[in-house]
């Protein structure tokens, strides 16, 4: 499903090569698998999330996602991965002119769905993240913790193969951030791949797992 | 077909926010601009094509033969010579009357007071490439000595070169009133693609392809540049109307054929106005794809 070989990943800064953000991480992770992402702010777990949504490529080394060379796939090939993964983003990243409702939609638009499919499944999603009755609101009429949900039903509402998560639990309540594991476990149960990003140390005290470790670029533990 | 797609989409599902982000004002009204210039162009070229084709197929084919007026008695002689010609449609002698009123403009009405003695004037209408002047000029002075032919043909001739000059500068000036409008065009989905930059990468993380992108700009600089094509055409309206009136009589009373006076610009008001705004509208598709495109190499 997901596998790094001595993958390195360094931004541009100004035209020019800038310090390495990842350095030489090499794993996998099978099918339906399921793993933590953990290390301190600045690690590269950012880093790496957006090399496995395919937003960068790896500058050196070999990733495969889908089994699909990600560094040598023409550009052309990767709308039809992206559209596979979900990806929920620490700062959200709704569109601010669209409804809850046509935030949630979008994916589904974008992969060609029919309307009655459209609206069914959006509904269903947001009615599941308990925002059935703020589904005409726009994002800055809602709470941080709302606007959370929203981003979450819109990663998930498209059924991905591989969901990503960074800091998904960041503006929940504890009630809220056992609601959200359980849909992520329950992706996984149905065959979804899922990386969770987080700082939450009580959250992954209470859902125990395989976890990849972070530090300074580099690969700590895969265990 | 329109089902299908409404089962695809909201008409009005405005994902990028392009609504606000390429603006309804600015755009259609510098592309209006540029379609009143490119109407104002069309007039001239279509105006300068029908003046040169005129004047060649009418001035050209005329001849003046002037008798010197002692040889009054030659002039008839002179008539009956050329009628006899081949290549020589018809040839009358203008009368007194006729003389004193092309002279009348310069001389009033002393010229023919002052008993001038004026040269016989002979109006010739060629037929087909007419027959060769240089032996016409010699037969006829032989004839009546110092008989001079003089053919409007040289001067017709750089009329017509003028005209068609004219018409390539209008075509030229069309051709830059379009450049013009595709980088009014550019610049302003530029201004929109950096007015939406994270609205694109988001859309784009959502596994949107270039083409999707696109379309929606696209979509939009083509609603606009077509509407503003459709003001410039229709401000035009009046202005070639106008000169086509004034440009009527030049056309309308030279030569001898009865030649379509001024067809040429009713004509491009039935076929050249509507292209202006489907042209800008054209402009406005293929320049924001293109730009888009362009810009969303950047991401990966």
């Amino acid at each position: 499903m997901v596998r790094l070989e001595g993958v390195a990943l360094h931004y541009l800064s100004a035209g020019r090569p800038g310090p390495e953000a990842l350095r030489d991480l090499s794993f996998s992770i099978p099918e339906g698998g399921f793993r933590w992402l953990l290390g301190a702010s600045g690690a590269g777990k950012s880093s790496l999330l957006r090399l496995l949504h395919l937003a960068v490529r790896p500058t050196r080394g070999r990733l495969a996602v889908f089994d699909t060379d990600v560094g040598r796939a023409r550009r052309a090939e990767l709308p039809a991965l992206r559209r596979r993964i979900g990806m929920v983003f620490q700062d959200f990243r709704l569109l601010p002119h669209l409804s809850a409702f046509d935030n949630v939609a979008l994916p589904l638009r974008i992969a060609g769905r029919t309307e009655p499919q459209v609206r069914a499944d959006a509904q269903e999603m947001l009615r599941w993240v308990g925002l059935a009755r703020r589904m005409a609101a726009l994002p800055s009429q809602l709470s941080g913790g709302e606007q959370q949900r929203v981003a979450i039903a819109r990663a998930v509402v498209g059924r991905p193969s591989l969901l990503l998560a960074d800091e998904p639990t960041g503006n929940l309540d504890d009630g809220q951030a056992e609601r959200l594991m359980l849909l992520l476990q329950e992706m996984n149960r149905l065959g979804a791949t899922v990386v969770v990003a987080t700082h939450n140390a009580a959250l992954v005290a209470r859902h125990p797992g395989p976890a990849l470790r972070l530090a300074e670029g580099r690969l700590l533990g895969d265990d | 077909m329109t089902e299908h797609r409404r089962r695809r989409r909201p008409a009005r599902f405005d994902d990028l926010g392009l609504r606000r982000a390429l603006g309804d004002r600015m755009l259609p009204l510098l592309v209006a601009a540029m379609a009143f210039l490119a109407a104002l162009a069309l007039a001239g070229s279509a105006g300068a094509a029908a003046l040169a084709r005129h004047w060649q197929e009418g001035a050209a084919a005329a001849l003046t033969v002037q008798v010197p007026a002692d040889g009054t008695a030659g002039a008839a002689a002179v008539v009956a010579a050329l009628l006899a010609t081949p290549g020589i449609a018809a040839a009358q002698a203008l009368t007194d009357a006729d003389l004193a009123a092309l002279l009348r403009p310069w001389l009033g009405d002393a010229g023919s007071a002052a008993g001038l003695h004026l040269p016989a004037v002979i109006a010739v209408r060629l037929a087909g490439d007419g027959p060769d002047l240089a032996a016409l000029q010699t037969r006829l002075a032989a004839l009546a000595p110092g008989t001079l032919v003089e053919s409007h043909g040289v001067w017709v001739q750089r009329l017509a070169m003028l005209a068609r000059s004219l018409e390539a500068c209008a075509w030229l000036a069309l051709g830059v009133v379009a450049a013009v409008a595709a980088s009014v065009v550019a610049v302003a989905t530029r201004a929109g693609l950096a007015a939406r930059r994270e609205a694109i990468e988001i859309v784009h993380g959502l596994g949107a392809t270039d083409g999707y992108i696109a379309r929606r700009f696209a979509g939009r600089a083509t609603w606009l540049a077509g509407a503003g094509g459709l003001l410039g055409a229709l401000a035009a309206l009046p202005v070639l109307a106008a000169l086509a009136n004034l440009a009527a009589p030049f056309v309308a009373t030279q030569g001898a054929a009865p030649l379509p006076p001024l067809k040429a610009l009713p004509l491009l008001l039935v076929g050249g106005l509507p292209a202006l705004p489907l042209g800008a509208a054209a402009i406005g598709f293929v320049t924001a794809q293109a730009t888009v495109r362009a810009w969303l190499r950047r991401l990966s």
